[in-house]
């Protein structure tokens, strides 16, 4: 069963019928198109990649495939037979097998119990049967794999291995990969792609969603481009280059008339040197990171989700630890030169370096949901005065003139802030830090899932700031909004800082060519 | 001749830990922290002496069928316990309710419980004492092998306990084996590890954790009954069961979450939990004897200190133990 088939050879697929193929597919959360008309085509032993900026819609596109969402309107086909895929079930039945970026393992079990996890129809428990059926699968592929080794013993490219087999164990030979090199090293890439290639090889049909360019081109038979939730076009990979598919992923330009001024002698504020950060997995997140943010100007911060820009922020304000590096901070009220890198997290706030970070869950950091927005105030304030009791009356005043400053629409100020529209939350958290008169604003993704008018209302703010001389550092995923609201913009890629682009002549091509830059010859794999 | 029944005694006094750390190791394989425990075994006892209570009132205590005895005060048990399972389940598993306050309710319930009925019995029985005496039934349920006392040393060790306590044996085995060595156990172990995966592999986790945590407390009551039936010879008196249900819960941590561990480890708290009977030393009063049994719960300490310096993944917890399960908060 497990024989290599031999119909595809030498780059040529035989005309047969396609593996799926998607036709018109519409999905709309609420008033956000996530997806609009979409239309993709893949056939067995062939690779297609999924290209897309973040928030295109890719993963979203994957998930109505595998059956965790369900399509508004258009077909899916599989071998030429329209299908419903209504639950992930369905789409095991299909032989879809999704790997998504979230490993599913369980840590205490080994590699061979998490891959039988849940199989029901296989007679006798017998983990010695299972384990030489994983080992053949292995072999086939090139895996390298010891199903007795415990998850939590694993490397983040065994995991993945694990949740590949798992999916092959089970009889897919439809895959969809949701941007597997995100974590791997190049050397892990590039194995992971040699075992693409004989899967491919064996008749498999593959998609990829990956926004690296380089991998792109390596690894794919076409490529599918989304933008925005809209399906722009596919290209086959042959046919097409870095600088055509820059152009088809963040496409023409928008203007959106953000005001912006030009900085008032700047001087230099913060001035970061020579960053190296690790995280837990051993995954290097900031690679060499040095920039210089300056007073009066708008530094811009870009690059694909996970590139290092969190970790970056919370270096600045004392809240990650560091291999090595130097963030001086030229203190503008006694001229002096202070490296934040031996300062805790308060006294970094109390020289005037603001961190707002809207993360991902929103209140996760920052704000505590439960609390209103008088107490919410008071995260920041209770440590003034002497007192044994609290004072509130100052927080209390403070968190009304923002909510009549920035308009945020809530019931009343005793109104638990997990209540609000994530817009509302946004406005508060931005003005609380706003209210401290910073000297550093670090905003990271500050109107994500706001509304345009929201949208606005923060870059104005920010724009304030810099009128008044804050060293503003803006983390941002629109490309639009990055070019037009910043002054510079540093780009990150894999945790390095890949060029620092003068906002006012440079292109969102640029850009995006800078955030999927690749460094050295070995990453990616190419042939 | 002394250590032999000190070792006797002390298997004993471990059988009743045996099965309340055998329910709550497999609840806790769930992910379901029961620290209604010491509760469910108070029911459990109690639930049986009132089955046994009006089957003996019923036929006249010299006229009971032994065999019948046993079967009654053993459903009645299982029943009683089996109902506290169901409650605990309903309020963590299905409502999601916050786990250690479900469980201490359920074990202030419990005692509550035990000790109503308890004293509601002595009161219809009319006896003098605080107690209620079911020896008829006890006798069935101490019925020893033939040949236990003719082996000497070895036959007093291994044969002479009643057939409950070679069930709390098998059972701890049993459900070593089923954890470790069928497909059953590894679901459940997914699922006290990590129930989002688990529910990604298609496995029903509310319906492990429902299935396990009543057999666990079916378990755990088996536990007080077995301390009235046989330690205690058919005499329930309120409060009688004491504190060994916590004792229980620490066995779970010494045992670290192995079944067959549990065997010794309640045997080894039993021997702890009356070594002061044995071993006279000067001065040592009444209260000195308190510190004595204290010793189980500072080997418990050690042992968890132990555990977590070393910081290997394999004596840990599971994972998701105490964290109710919602498919939405993905």
């Amino acid at each position: 069963m497990l024989r290599l088939q031999s119909f595809y050879y030498g780059g040529f697929t035989v005309a047969e019928v396609p593996a799926i193929e998607l036709k018109n597919i519409t999905k709309t959360f609420g008033e956000v198109v996530a997806n609009k008309d979409v239309c993709l085509t893949v056939n067995r032993g062939e690779i297609l990649s999924i290209l897309g900026e973040n928030g295109s819609g890719k993963t979203t596109l994957m998930n109505m495939i595998s059956g965790i969402y369900f399509p508004d309107h258009g077909q899916i086909f599989i071998d030429g037979k329209e299908v419903k895929i209504k639950s992930p079930k369905d789409a095991f039945e299909y032989k879809i097998g999704m790997i998504h970026q979230h490993f599913k393992l369980v840590d205490v079990f080994t590699a061979a119990e998490n891959i039988v996890l849940g199989l029901k129809d296989e007679g006798r428990y017998n983990l010695k049967k299972s384990t030489s059926k994983i080992k053949a699968i292995a072999d086939l592929y090139g895996f390298e794999l010891d199903p007795n080794k415990k998850i939590y013993e694993m490397s983040v490219s065994e995991k993945q291995t694990v949740e590949i087999i798992k999916v092959l164990y089970r009889g897919a030979d439809i895959l969809i990969l949701d941007e597997p090199t995100a974590v791997l090293t190049p050397q892990e890439t590039q194995r992971l792609f040699a075992v693409l290639r004989r899967m491919k090889a064996d008749g498999k049909a593959i998609i990829i969603i990956t926004h690296k360019l380089h991998e792109v081109l390596s690894i794919s038979d076409h490529v599918a481009v989304l933008r925005k939730g809209e399906y722009i076009g596919t290209v086959e990979t042959s046919e097409t280059n870095e600088s055509e598919l820059t152009e088809m992923m963040v496409g023409k330009k928008i203007t959106l008339n953000i005001d912006r001024s030009d900085p008032v002698n700047p001087v230099d504020r913060l001035i970061v040197a020579g960053l190296n950060c690790t995280n837990h997995d051993g995954v290097k997140v900031l690679d060499n990171v040095s920039f210089t943010a300056k007073s009066g100007e708008i530094l811009g911060i870009a690059g694909i989700a996970g590139s290092g820009q969190r970790e970056l922020l919370e270096a600045i304000a004392g809240l990650q630890y560091l291999d090595s590096g130097e963030i001086i901070y030229n203190n503008p009220k006694t001229e002096e030169q202070e490296n934040l890198r031996n300062k805790t997290p308060i006294q970094i706030r109390e020289l005037g370096v603001r961190l707002s970070f809207v993360p991902e869950d929103r209140l996760g950091m920052g704000l505590v949901g439960n609390m209103d927005l008088t107490d919410n105030m008071m995260l920041r304030s209770y440590k003034k005065g002497k007192s044994a009791f609290l004072e509130r009356s100052n927080p209390k005043k403070l968190a009304e003139k923002i909510v009549e400053d920035l308009d945020v629409v809530t019931p009343s100020i005793s109104t638990p802030v997990r209540r609000l529209s994530g817009g509302n939350v946004q406005k508060i958290l931005v003005g609380r830090e706003i209210s401290a008169s910073p000297s550093v604003l670090m905003a990271a993704y500050p109107v994500r899932g706001l509304d345009i008018n929201s949208s606005y209302t923060i870059y104005n703010l920010l724009n304030e700031q810099k009128e008044k001389g804050v060293a503003v550092i803006f983390v941002g995923e629109d490309l639009d909004v990055l070019v037009e609201l910043c002054d510079r913009i540093v780009v990150l890629s894999s945790g390095k800082v890949t060029g620092v682009v003068d906002a006012r002549n440079t292109t969102k091509e640029e850009i995006g060519l800078l955030m999927t830059k690749a460094f050295g010859k070995s990453e990616g794999g190419k042939k | 001749m002394i250590i032999v029944s000190f070792i006797q005694r002390a298997v004993m006094q471990g059988i009743p830990l045996l099965f309340g750390s055998t329910g709550e190791i497999l609840t806790e394989k769930s992910g379901h922290l029961n620290l209604g425990i010491p509760g469910i075994m108070y029911v459990g006892a109690i639930s049986g002496v009132i089955g046994a209570f009006f089957y003996e009132n019923s036929v006249g205590s010299a006229n009971i069928v032994p065999l019948l005895a046993v079967i009654i005060a053993l459903l009645s048990s299982m029943f009683g316990s089996l109902v506290m399972g169901l409650i605990y389940c309903l309020l963590t598993v299905t409502l999601r309710a916050n786990q250690n306050v479900t469980g201490l309710a359920l074990t202030t319930f419990g005692v509550g419980f035990g000790n109503f009925f308890g004293g509601s019995l002595i009161k219809i029985s009319g006896s003098d004492m605080p107690s209620i005496t079911l020896s008829a039934t006890s006798n069935a349920f101490r019925t020893e092998l033939p040949f236990a006392h003719k082996l000497g040393a070895v036959g007093e060790l291994l044969f002479s306990y009643s057939f409950l306590a070679y069930v709390a044996i098998i059972i701890a085995l049993v459900s070593a084996y089923i954890l470790n060595h069928t497909r059953v156990g590894l679901h459940l172990r997914a699922v006290g590890e990590n129930p989002a995966t688990a529910d990604a592999a298609g496995i029903n986790v509310n319906r492990y954790k429902y299935v396990t945590t009543c057999i666990g407390s079916v378990i755990a009551g088996l536990g007080g009954l077995y301390y009235i039936m046989d330690y205690a010879n058919g005499i329930w008196s309120n409060n009688g069961f004491g504190d060994r249900g916590w004792l229980a819960v620490a066995i779970v941590i010494f045992a670290i979450w192995r079944p067959n561990m549990a065997v010794l480890a309640s045997i080894l708290f039993g021997g702890l939990f009356i070594v002061h009977n044995y071993i006279t030393i000067p001065g040592l009063g009444v209260e000195g004897q308190e510190l004595f049994k204290m010793i189980p719960y500072v080997v418990t300490l050690i042992v968890l200190i132990v555990t977590s310096m070393r910081d290997n993944r394999e004596t840990q917890p599971p994972e998701a133990l105490g964290l109710p399960y919602f498919r939405e908060e993905r």
